[in-house]
């Protein structure tokens, strides 16, 4: 067993990670700031954000504008107090990142550019082409070089260890040489992203797995507004690569089998830029309607986004998607349709948190999709995911370094330690029960897709919760091939899918007990919003027989909820 | 139904290497990242190479491909033209394990390159933008396209015979600040490109070039560094005088 320690520990390596550890260093450069990542930060999923983030620059623009377009967006779900706070901190991280050398698109006269995007009520997304997150990330890796951050590439976390309900350690396996290495800091920042790769048709890189939701959830701390999953409109057919919703914002449109533009019927104000949970839905209402495209990519319908009209703007303002296109589906944008599909994009849920990024346990903190403050409610405004990580990635880091300051490595729990170490081992690596590892997630994946998706309904999810429980069981059957000690990634899947499997539970339970329509989470029972009985947040804490769900009511400042439409 | 024939350099945790092949239903794979999944899913799990975005912006998958390195995500199977890919590891790099290689001298090298903006007005606390034009921002913006996915390093003929040489990324990475207005910090990074493993090592093949998946130009980068030496040299000189 090797041990390390450092004085603040953040688990991730993706934007809220490395905007947390830049922060973290510039506290004070005394303090050892360490960053573990089962991948190099550069391969995080944040990477691939690409429209825009949304920050009040322009003297025509509010704080309370953008409060307001994030509170509707959530329909009504959102803690008014933390998103009025949240929006105030966003602007000082674009001009931060300017001078960190972040390339923001620009205007003529050489200030920050910024474009609309959906169901903004002011062009507010500050961009880098359609490539905001590469660039940001680039900036902030590049940036973190400046500063003796000590970076613990491609190590997996296993489980985080409380005594007395106080953090003790972080157990991982060095990939690399298959060692077992446990971390303590004085401070430990969650920063591991979401958990969208549960679902089979996804924007998502392969490696968001929900590992920080899951790592957490099992040690106890509380995950909040788990059933609330958002569905991108535009995902590419078949791949799920991400067309950024500025394809719509720039102009593009939807079309439908008969190649009618429909999204007037759904959206009549907004069309094509209303919220995502919207678009989505229209899509899959058209595709219901027997309107989809059935083509050239299996059993998937489809629907087409419609560049044409905008071919002008495709190479300087939509140049990612414009080669995606190109290079993914042989398509020209420029003059071609473009087949896409509602697909699992962001995770709305996560760890029980506020604002101030604190959590249950005293000297956790957490930031960015792995956190749920609740900014987003029941639907994230796109636009608004980057800017959480930059800012509450800030916050994160300073708090922790101010905790670290006043707090010391507590002793190891060398008994914990050592049961996760033979779970590893002796448990893990020597079930053989048969069962393969690929085919249970896959498995899992395809329950996502059908029983807990856009469109939800009594029966399919407590189905849901029964293929969940089989699964369960099979996972405790599992053979694990591969036993060689490095870079056993069939023993990264393995944890992976036990943390899978969890959150699958409990996003299921919550959207079975949510008996409403809000934001993302949709149902064909229950089409209505339902103020009166789930003005509040769902709280799923860990038990031996599965997810306890409690409410905490929504905290509302000046904006009573009202009918939501774009 | 048709297959597509993959042909894998492994190696294993000792160092011993092996050829293997394995035959993959095409029309269940559209990439050759696919293909590589769909065996580790279904065929051999114990094949151990890096990947997470699949869509060419996260630079996990660089891997040679029919002898030459690309992005096996974005290399579609259409593209190979034939029944059968051979895939190995990139060049240059030590072998962890299979497809996997040794990432930490590539990202040693481009710490060493400050790739950061220097400036003498850094207070911590910023309120507004430093003003670019448009201009100004097309001198620098396609070198910031890299993705660091060390195929650059792969190609280079120079890296293969001499590892200290810092390499086309890096080198890219220092004319990339050179050329963004806001830097101030271009005497450190001339003289870390003029040093002896700097631009004077390459050989102007255009390798790297050719390699990039994003259409980076490490080649040109890399001359006009040795333009801004010139310049920079002449300029240094004459102040003295």
């Amino acid at each position: 067993m090797e041990k390390i320690k450092e004085d603040v520990l953040i688990l991730g390596g993706g934007m809220a990670g490395l905007r947390a550890a830049i922060a973290a260093a510039e506290y004070n450069p005394k303090l050892s700031v360490g960053l573990v990542s089962k991948l190099y930060p550069l391969r995080s999923h944040s990477v691939s954000a690409e429209g825009g983030t949304s920050a009040v620059l322009n003297p025509k623009d509010s704080f309370d504008l953008h409060s307001y377009d994030t509170i509707k967006g959530s329909d009504y779900l959102g803690d008014q107090d933390a998103i009025e706070e949240f929006v105030r901190l966003v602007p000082e991280q674009i001009y931060t990142t300017d001078h960190w050398g972040c390339p923001w698109s620009r205007n003529p006269d050489g200030t920050i550019s910024q474009r609309d995007f959906g169901a903004l009520s002011f062009p507010r997304a500050t961009f880098a082409a359609d490539k905001t997150g590469f660039h940001v990330m680039q900036t902030l890796f590049s940036r973190a070089m400046k500063y003796n951050i000590h970076f613990y590439n491609e190590y997996f976390a296993t489980k985080l260890i409380l005594n007395g309900g106080q953090l003790n350690s972080v157990t991982t396996i060095d990939l690399r040489t298959g060692n077992f290495v446990v971390f303590q800091g004085k401070a430990l920042i969650f920063a591991m992203g979401g958990a969208g790769r549960l679902y089979q048709f996804a924007t998502y890189a392969h490696s968001v797995t929900g590992d920080g939701d899951g790592i957490a959830y099992r040690a106890g701390i509380p995950l909040k507004d788990m059933e609330f999953i958002q569905f991108h409109p535009t995902g590419l057919v078949p791949s799920g690569i991400l067309i950024t919703e500025a394809a719509r914002s720039e102009g593009g449109y939807l079309l439908n089998s008969k190649k009618e533009r429909f999204m007037g019927t759904y959206a009549p104000h907004k069309f094509e830029t209303a919220s995502r949970d919207v678009v989505s839905r229209a899509i899959m209402w058209e595709i219901e309607a027997g309107r989809g495209v059935k083509g050239e990519y299996g059993d998937m319908e489809y629907v087409y986004l419609d560049m044409r009209h905008i071919a002008d703007k495709l190479d300087e303002r939509l140049p990612m998607i414009t080669e995606i296109a190109k290079k993914f589906n042989g398509i020209d944008a420029h003059t071609e349709l473009v087949p896409v599909h509602p697909a699992t994009h962001y995770t709305m849920g996560g760890i029980d948190s506020n604002v101030k990024t604190t959590t249950s346990v005293p000297g956790v903190f957490v930031a960015g999709e792995n956190a749920c403050v609740s900014i987003h409610g029941a639907n994230r405004l796109g636009s608004n995911s980057t800017n959480e990580c930059l800012a509450l990635g800030n916050v994160a880091g300073i708090a922790a370094a101010e905790w670290a300051v006043s707090h010391s490595v507590p002793d190891l729990d060398v008994a914990q330690v050592n049961d996760e170490e033979k779970r590893i081992w002796e448990d893990m690596l020597k079930r053989d029960g048969g069962e393969n590892i690929a085919k249970i997630r896959e498995d899992l994946r395809i329950n996502m897709d059908k029983n807990v998706g856009v469109f939800r309904t009594a029966d399919p999810l407590r189905n849901s919760l029964k293929n969940i429980a089989a699964l369960k069981e099979r996972y405790e059957k599992i053979t694990i091939q591969d036993k060689a000690d490095t870079f056993n990634l069939e023993l990264e899947w393995a944890f992976e899918v036990g943390f899978m499997l969890d959150l699958a539970e409990i996003i299921t339970a919550g959207a079975l007990q949510r008996t409403e329509s809000r934001g993302a989470h949709y149902r064909r029972d229950f089409p209505d919003r339902d103020d009166a009985n789930f003005m509040k947040h769902t709280i799923a804490t860990y038990s031996k027989d599965g997810p306890v769900l409690t409410y905490r009511p929504v905290v509302v400042t000046k904006w009573q909820p009202t009918v939501r439409s774009y | 139904m048709e297959e597509l024939v993959v042909e894998v350099t492994r190696t294993d945790e000792k160092g011993n290497q092996k050829l293997q092949s394995f035959n993959v239903p095409k029309d269940k794979v559209s990439t050759v990242l696919e293909a590589l999944l769909y065996i580790k899913e279904n065929m051999d799990p114990s094949l151990s190479f890096r990947y997470s975005c699949r869509m060419e912006i996260c630079g996990s998958c660089g891997m040679e491909i029919d002898g030459k390195p690309h992005m096996a995500c974005s290399t579609t199977i259409e593209s190979l033209k034939s029944d059968k890919v051979k895939v190995a590891p990139m060049k240059h790099y030590k072998v962890i394990r299979d497809l996997a290689v040794d990432m930490e001298g590539f990202f040693g090298k481009y710490k060493e390159v400050k790739p950061y903006i220097i400036r003498d007005d850094e207070n911590g606390k910023y309120e507004s933008e430093i003003l670019q034009t448009p201009a100004q921002f097309d001198e620098f913006i396609d070198y910031s396209m890299c993705i660091k996915c060390g195929i650059c390093m792969a190609a280079c003929p120079i890296e293969g015979s001499d590892p200290d040489y810092l390499g086309p990324a890096p080198l890219t990475a220092i004319w990339r600040y050179v050329a963004d207005s806001r830097d101030q910090g271009a005497k450190y990074r001339l003289e870390v490109a003029s040093g002896p493993e700097g631009t004077s090592r390459c050989h102007f093949v255009g390798e790297c070039t050719e390699a990039c998946p994003k259409g980076v130009d490490p080649s040109y980068a890399i001359q006009k560094l040795r333009g801004s030496m010139v310049k920079y040299e002449f300029q240094s000189l004459f102040r003295r005088h």
